[in-house]
């Protein structure tokens, strides 16, 4: 170790230059500690205080009586019911996005392959709040889908899909699916197709040779895929908000309720610990299972 | 070909007789079959999925009815309603408070653009180009902000506020949460993206353009400037054109910090969407639609002519 040797040639400026080089990151850190860390260590300070009285926020003294709230009857189901939302929209989003990625990802020519890519990122560009807005022209009792049902005489009265669960998950997997197609396009595009055809030498079914030789080499791609997709839809307000309603209660409402005129701030910092929690829980299956692959 | 092929048949016959399993090879082309299908099938159905809502908004800010459950002949009467103060019939809705709601947007990722690409930009170059103790904590710092959920970082902000101007009362000032608040929580979610950007045209530059330049005399502030700078640009723009776009479409962190004066656009839309589905909202909606449109055609337009100036 004592004889590591630099010989790839920089010199004593480079040296020098790069040390320097974290000057230029202090801004950012700062930044991001004072207006990021600091925030997020102060609502796990406040999760663990009590509620105070008039004009009071907190009070601080210590309990764990939030926490004991959030895991109680009546929040617990909430964050079960957002787990499950958020784990449809995901196992959803990968059997939708992975036909629709190797679909991009084998277009013939550089220029159709980028227009088929466009179409899925254009839609994902605009307004988040616009287009989940949209489905309940399609989903209301006097949208579309049900005008259509009943000029075709299939039912008589206006199916509620509107403010269920149903049309919380629609709306997740509409916000949420270009998340996922665009990493599994990405290793698609860097899977080497020769790897099918020796399968098929050896004897492989289409079926077998994906199941056994391409859904393993882009595997990468889609648990990143799963990643972006389940955290922001476990974190989700805006679609259960516009279109789950009291019924599609998720994570985000409860948290948003304790921070209004009346709120509880301990309850609803308590709420959004256990929420990242979670995403960090989700974080280390992917560290794990992507430490394991390699 | 064919005369070559021929002494061949025979013996490759012979072969399949004795390993080829006939009801294998059917199954295997029906397989093959329902694949192509599923394929060709999936692909349209799922372009139809993502588009349906889309071109339905549009097509319904221009019908004739209240109801969005048939089409009733083509009217723009929406489209002049919200700019006349009419919004349904019991909705308040004021043309005035939606064009500074407007305006609103436009400043705030005005601000939150500039701060956020020049300090992404320094950090994003410290990341490629530095090696100092704590290079693996900034990098962790800069991933936190995109997996943490929104709705958790603009209530931490929204309490972060609420103390200190708490405290600042008690000195005598009177700080009311508003631009500063907005701006300061865009910064946060949009930065790491620009550092990510920039970081990667990094990674697609030759570090020796730089050491040839200083080899030949230049300073390290005019290499900065000469060689750095317009090769890492279009990584710069597409950074600041990506902190643009979120700034503008964020409505969660806003809606924890915005005050009174400092709405912005998706925050005035939510108010109105919370209240009722009115013909007019799928007006704005469509007009929010064509501006976010225009605002991507642009920036594509102006990457595709940077690449363009650069291959």
């Amino acid at each position: 170790m004592a004889f590591n040797l630099d010989l790839s040639g920089s010199s004593g400026y480079d040296v020098r230059q790069k040390r320097k080089g974290g000057i230029l990151a202090l801004p950012a850190v700062l930044w991001l500690g004072f207006f990021f860390i600091i925030p997020l260590v102060i609502v796990i300070a406040i999760s663990f205080m009590q509620r105070g009285g008039r004009g009071e926020f907190i009070r601080p003294e210590f309990t764990l009586r939030w926490y004991e709230t959030v895991f109680n009857q009546t929040y617990f189901p909430v964050f079960v019911d957002s787990i499950v939302l958020a784990l449809f929209t995901t196992v959803i989003c990968v059997l939708a996005g992975y036909p629709l990625a190797f679909f991009i990802a084998t277009r013939k020519g550089r220029w159709s392959s980028s227009m088929a890519l466009f179409f899925v990122i254009l839609p994902f560009w605009t307004n988040f709040l616009v287009r989940t807005y949209a489905w309940r022209l399609i989903l209301g009792n006097e949208g579309l889908l049900n005008g259509i049902l009943m000029s075709l005489g299939i039912v008589q009265a206006p199916v509620q899909f509107m403010f269920t669960d149903f049309a919380v998950l629609v709306g997740l997997v509409y916000g949420f699916l270009p998340f996922m197609v665009l990493p599994i396009y990405s290793s698609i595009e860097r899977f080497d197709f020769r790897l099918i055809e020796a399968g098929y030498d050896l004897g492989a079914n289409d079926w077998r040779a994906f199941w056994r030789i391409m859904l393993p080499l882009t595997a990468p791609g889609v648990v990143a895929g799963c990643i972006l997709v389940f955290i922001p839809a476990i974190g989700s307000f805006i679609t259960p908000e516009l279109l789950g309603g009291n019924q599609g209660l998720m994570i985000g409402s409860l948290i948003q309720r304790q921070f209004g005129g009346t709120g509880n701030w301990p309850l609803g910092s308590a709420a959004s610990v256990v929420m990242m929690a979670i995403v960090m829980l989700a974080l280390m299956v992917n560290a794990f299972v992507s430490g394991r692959k390699k | 070909m064919t005369e070559s092929a021929a002494p061949y048949t025979s013996a490759s016959s012979r072969v399949d007789e004795i390993y080829v399993n006939e009801g294998k090879v059917r199954r295997d082309m029906n397989v093959r079959r329902v694949g192509k299908i599923g394929l060709l099938i999936q692909p349209i159905a799922a372009y139809f999925f993502l588009w349906a809502p889309i071109v339905i908004l549009v097509l319904f800010s221009f019908n004739d009815s209240r109801s969005t459950a048939s089409w009733q002949g083509f009217t723009t009467r929406w489209y002049t309603n919200i700019f006349n103060n009419i919004v349904g019939s019991e909705a308040r809705f004021s043309t005035s408070e939606m064009l500074q709601s407007f305006s609103s947007s436009i400043i705030v990722a005005v601000a939150a653009t500039a701060i956020a690409t020049t300090l992404g930009t320094l950090v994003g170059m410290s990341l490629a180009r530095g090696n100092y103790p704590g290079k693996r904590i900034v990098d962790n710092l800069l991933f936190l902000p995109v997996v943490i959920p929104e709705i958790t970082q603009g209530v931490s902000l929204l309490i972060f506020f609420n103390l200190i101007f708490g405290f600042l009362r008690d000195v005598g000032a009177s700080p009311t949460p508003g631009f500063g608040t907005v701006i300061i929580g865009h910064v946060v979610f949009s930065l790491s993206y620009v550092a990510i950007v920039v970081r990667a045209r990094f990674a697609d530059m030759n570090p020796k353009l730089e050491e040839a330049a200083q080899d030949l005399g230049a300073t390290p502030w005019v290499t900065f400037w000469r060689i750095t700078f317009p090769l890492i640009l279009p990584g710069v723009i597409s950074g600041a054109l990506l902190a643009f776009t979120l700034s503008l479409d964020d409505f969660v962190i806003t809606f924890f910090l915005s005050g009174v004066g400092s709405t912005t656009l998706p925050v005035f839309v939510f108010g109105l969407l919370r209240t009722s589905v009115t013909p007019e909202i799928n007006a704005i909606s469509t007009i929010i639609l064509i501006l976010s449109t225009l605002l991507i055609g642009i920036a594509m337009s102006l990457q595709g002519r940077e690449i363009a100036k650069n291959s």
